[in-house]
């Protein structure tokens, strides 16, 4: 009998049962534990919502917290990852990328290729994104296709609690450095989990849904949108397969042109700002690689060109919605011969 | 800080391989055969050989973009550094980093960087994994004038001290960043006044006078083993070439390099001082001259002969596994 977690817990099991299977493994970031240097708890957070609490009681000093100096401490996870340790970095927000994009992206992703191949770099940042917390600007931005854009990074986008803690075991046991982006708005999303530890392939697509009529492929917290808007659609005797990418570098172009070839009809679903990202990547793919396959013009489904609105009214039209989606089915299934 | 006999000779021997090195890629870029940018170590010789003396390979140091000099005191294979260079299938990164990137890792060198200040972070994990790891290793970063004034490296100078990490910043002084005089660009007097706001020592020292590197550095890496902390060293010194090979140096004074040489070489300064205290014979020294001459001159040839990587080559070592 399968056991129940949230997402939130999914992920802070994974981190306990690869610290206790690999000493090498450690845990850094702003306040992971938290109340340092204070007169009041130690372990005072676990993060700042909690996702890494209790380590600390459990590995000590395995669990480090870091002052706010992105750059030092996401660049220190990437030197220690060259000499021998397995730390999973916290990068608090995606968006805060910002502050230490260098370590990322022409130190770490760079190590392997620069270096002739010498250099393996198991590094993991943990980073949380996307919308719907009124966050604001700054802190509710879906930025994984940036690090997607960057060869030498893995970047892993789970959209339910079994996926989490299967894709962050793998991520830690990984020898290449991999941006593990976790959705505020899924933390308290459960579903089954199994105790024991397990590690998902990355590079895998999961389809979520079967359905022969319309493929919407998509990933992380939209992946639920569009179960919903296929859910809906159901209804009105149109059948959705919704694919979730799971991770995007590597990504699992087999599943999507597989799922085009079988529908014939391709909605991209990507929370993220409309240029560049997911959707006009796979887009872009399914085009180049499908395109005979295709009944109809592929339709994408973003957020739109700007950045993240604080007024709830605001945030809500943003977000992609699972409306949108039918709408954007619907008109796929109206254009297709 | 007692040096044997046989440690003079490598010490003189190290800084005069880099010396060759450097001076010969000046004179080989000129050709056009070498492709990139190509920043020379000339004249700083004594900084890398002065703190790299002390460390074995379980130490680990990152570089800069001026890096030749660094590699090769940290023990980098001098004609795998030649063929990289030269952008060679067996130069040390498969042809496929260049000068910018030098590195070896079995070596505890952490690479050239091609990123001002990108270099005291990297060291801030290898100082933490040796001590996490009871490796009873250091971490060094270099850094040069333009790079302590980089957040990464206030950052990290905060970061190690507060971690107490078994680190060493050594900013390399040369009084340029690119064009710009360190006189102008860094606020305080010395680079290493900063150390005092990071709770760790900051010396200052010639850094064209081997033996006072030498012990600085002893200090600080004696102060990390044992456990107490990082320490920060700025050694003043001088670059022979401009910021980079093409470099015109107008901002620089007429006839300052040559005054420098005369004046302040370090090479010059170790022979006098090795051999007016007897310690070494100048024609011990001059016989290490004629062999690192043409030490460079083998690896010159050989690099310039050896193939380039293949077009199979351009996919891979992206990833270990994809």
């Amino acid at each position: 009998m399968a056991r129940t977690a949230t997402y939130q817990q999914a992920i802070n099991e994974a981190l306990a049962q690869e610290m206790e299977r690999d000493e090498t493994v450690i845990v850094m970031g702003e306040d992971v534990a938290g109340g340092l240097g204070t007169d009041g708890e130690r372990d005072a957070w676990g993060g700042p919502l909690g996702i890494t609490k209790g380590l600390y009681g459990k590995y000590g000093d395995r669990v480090m917290d870091t002052p706010i100096s992105e750059s030092a401490f996401i660049g220190a996870a990437v030197g220690a990852a060259t000499a021998g340790l397995r730390p999973v970095a916290e990068l608090m927000f995606i968006d805060f990328m910002g502050v230490c994009f260098d370590q990322i992206f022409n130190q770490a992703a760079k190590f392997r290729y620069m270096f002739g191949g010498k250099a393996e770099t198991p590094v993991v940042i943990r980073t949380m994104y996307g919308a719907g917390l009124r966050a604001a600007a700054q802190h509710s931005q879906c930025l994984y296709p940036v690090f997607t854009h960057i060869p030498g990074l893995k970047v892993v986008t789970p959209a339910t609690p079994y996926d989490a803690k299967g894709l962050l075991i793998q991520a830690i046991r990984d020898n290449d450095p991999v941006i593990f982006c976790e959705h505020k708005a899924l933390y308290t999303l459960e579903g089954d989990v199994p105790e024991e530890p397990y590690a998902l392939p990355f590079g895998e697509a999961n389809i979520v849904r079967e359905g022969d009529d319309v493929s919407i492929v998509t990933l992380g917290r939209m992946v639920h949108v569009a179960t919903e808007a296929a859910d809906a659609l159901s209804g009105d005797g149109i059948e959705c397969e919704v694919v979730d990418l799971r991770t995007t570098s590597p990504m699992d172009e087999d599943t999507i042109l597989e799922t085009v070839e079988n529908t014939g009809r391709l909605v991209v679903l990507d929370e993220a700002h409309p240029r560049c990202n997911m959707a006009t990547d796979i887009a872009a793919m399914v085009c180049e690689k499908a395109f005979d396959s295709l009944k109809g013009p592929i339709k994408q489904v973003t957020a739109p060109h700007t950045p993240v609105p604080f007024a709830d009214t605001l945030e809500d039209l943003y977000i992609p919605d699972a409306a949108a989606v039918q709408k954007a089915v619907k008109a796929v299934m109206e254009s297709s011969k | 800080m007692q040096l044997s006999r046989d440690d003079l000779l490598t010490a003189y021997r190290i800084m005069r391989t880099i010396r060759e090195f450097e001076e010969r890629l000046h004179v080989e870029f000129a050709t056009g055969d070498i492709p990139g940018f190509v920043h020379l170590y000339a004249g700083e010789e004594a900084s890398g050989v002065g703190v790299c003396m002390h460390l074995d390979d379980r130490d680990r140091i990152a570089s800069t973009h001026r890096g030749h000099g660094h590699c090769i005191a940290k023990g980098c294979d001098v004609d795998g550094m030649m063929a990289e260079i030269y952008g060679r299938r067996d130069g040390l990164c498969a042809g496929k980093g260049g000068s910018m990137h030098i590195a070896d890792l079995d070596k505890g060198m952490m690479g050239a960087n091609g990123i001002v200040g990108g270099g005291p972070p990297l060291i801030c994990g290898a100082g933490l994994a040796a001590k996490q790891l009871g490796t009873g290793g250091v971490a060094i970063a270099f850094v040069g004038d333009g790079g302590s004034n980089q957040g990464t490296t206030f950052e990290s100078l905060n970061l190690a001290s507060v971690w107490n990490l078994p680190c060493i910043f050594v900013i390399e002084n040369n009084g340029y960043a690119e064009s710009t005089s360190s006189k102008w660009s860094i606020a305080c007097d010395d680079a290493a006044d900063r150390a005092s706001g990071f709770n760790m020592p900051g010396v200052v020292v010639d850094g064209h006078d081997f033996f006072a590197v030498h012990e600085a550095a002893g200090e600080a890496i004696k102060r990390a083993r044992e456990g107490a902390g990082p320490s920060l060293l700025e050694c003043k010194l001088n670059r022979y070439y401009g910021h980079f090979e093409g470099d015109a140096q107008t901002y620089r004074g007429q006839d300052e390099v040559k005054k420098l040489r005369e004046s302040r070489d370090c090479l010059a300064l170790f022979r006098e001082n090795v051999t007016s205290a007897g310690l070494l014979e100048g024609a011990e020294l001059d016989a290490i001259d004629r062999e690192a001459l043409a030490q460079i001159d083998g690896a010159v040839t050989k690099a310039k002969t050896a193939p380039p990587p293949t077009a199979a080559d351009l996919l891979t070592d992206v990833y270990v596994t994809y």
